[in-house]
């Protein structure tokens, strides 16, 4: 039986794939940030997975308006890094996971989750960058990813309770799955941040506290937060974080913390890190 | 009945909501063709004679040969599309969001250093003209 045994969430900022790619992780700007990432390279050497269910959105990298999915699933064997205008980022491919992609995608749509199956798709640096963060730059990434896309730029997004439903019928998918794998789940995007208009720039460190905290205690809590909030207190584009619910209920409710990491800024964003673990793994 | 859009009480964003995004459809389109670099060639040699070529609004045209990024918000344009034409003029991304906001991009970088925008007084236009 297949499990899910530890959650990331990461932000995914291009500006620190580009810092990783171009080798300026070290310099003033950069190093507070990377210093956040240095347990977390550790931990994840010593607890690499089988299998990563990353949970992402694509920003107009490999979908455009024509065809706008709530929830995909990539099913195929192999994902290239997306060239989002400046060339693609000098990392490996993505290994996916067919039979397992394949499977959740029938079990959470039998559950009554419409996904968008996908197969013939770039990844952009919404996936690329929570990997470099992780693995730093290996020839090839040390296991295989199941990229699991939320539209979260044409509002609405999908309702933060319906993400975290999707979190459980998710968990119970893997644990139904007869392959013995350790599946890792990473909900990646936020926190804070409004990227465009007059507002931009807008950070709210409180809330993002607050929201790490709860996340790791009482995460069904957040599904109270309306769309209308999350952009209010998180910025236009830190409505993101309902992927984060996505990861947290897919893990289950009593976990161990790891890591917890918060920095201002990350170009124009809030950049915030945790690692759970179930509970008594 | 139509949807409320209580997110329009929020200061200086523009949700790219449906009413947005049927706007822009074009706009935003245009922007995703270059991300092909012959159409960001192309583009370059003669910007007004290939924005010519699409669908486009008289202001929406405009906001791309200014680079006027707030016109493109206003028209329809999402940050993610219209982050194509910043890629296509080289201009860092900061540097092209500090353009939204008034400032210059040194006092931007300065502000985004010091912590960021404070939500406080940016919550809500009702609540900040109760203020006054
Ligand atoms: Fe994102």
């Amino acid at each position: 039986m297949a499990r899910i045994s530890s959650a990331v969430f990461s932000s995914h900022i291009p500006a620190v794939g580009a810092a990783i790619d171009l080798g300026t992780t070290g310099n003033e700007y950069w190093s507070p940030v990377f210093k956040g990432f240095e347990y977390s390279k550790k931990w994840q050497a010593d607890n690499t997975p089988d299998v990563i269910i990353l949970v992402y959105n694509d920003h107009a990298s490999a979908f455009d308006l024509r065809v706008v999915p709530t929830f995909g699933i990539g099913c195929s064997e192999e994902f290239e890094s997306a060239d989002e205008g400046w060339g693609p980022r000098p990392i490996p491919p993505v290994q996916g996971h067919p039979d397992l992609a394949w499977h959740i995608a029938q079990s959470v749509i039998l559950d009554s989750f419409d996904m968008t199956i996908c197969n013939d798709f770039k990844v952009d640096h919404g996936l690329t960058v929570p990997l470099s963060l992780m693995f730093g730059q290996p020839e090839a990434w040390p296991c295989r990813v199941i990229p699991f896309m939320v539209n979260v730029i044409q509002y609405p997004p999908p309702t933060g309770r319906r993400c975290f439903e999707l979190g459980k019928a998710l968990r119970k998918a893997v644990e139904l799955f007869d392959e013995d794998l350790n599946v890792h789940i990473w909900g990646t995007g936020g926190m804070s941040h409004q990227l465009q208009y007059k507002r931009a720039g807008l950070i709210n460190r409180e809330w993002d506290l607050n929201f790490m905290n709860t996340l790791i205690n009482d995460p069904e809590e957040l599904t109270k937060i309306t769309h209308p909030e999350y952009i209010r207190d998180a910025g236009s584009e830190g409505i993101e974080l309902v992927m984060w619910l996505i990861a947290r209920s897919a893990l289950g409710s009593q976990v161990d913390e790891k890591h917890r990491f918060y920095h201002v800024p990350a170009s124009n964003t809030a950049l915030g890190h945790l690692i759970l673990e179930k509970a008594g793994n | 009945m139509a949807l409320e859009k209580p997110y329009q009480d929020i200061p200086g964003t523009i949700v790219f909501d449906a009413d947005m995004s049927r706007k822009g459809y074009h706009l935003n389109q245009f922007f995703m063709s270059l991300m092909k670099a012959e159409n960001r060639k192309r583009f370059l040699a003669d910007e007004k004679a290939y924005v010519d070529e699409w669908p486009l609004t008289d202001l929406q045209k405009q906001g791309v040969l200014e680079k006027d990024y707030n016109l493109c918000i206003e028209q329809g344009g999402n940050i993610y599309f219209l982050a194509k034409l910043f890629y296509t003029h080289t201009q860092p991304f900061e540097r092209a969001v500090s353009t939204m906001t008034g400032m210059t991009p040194e006092e931007y970088r300065a502000m985004m250093l010091s912590g960021g925008r404070p939500i406080e007084g940016n919550r809500s236009i009702k609540e900040n003209q109760g203020d006054k």
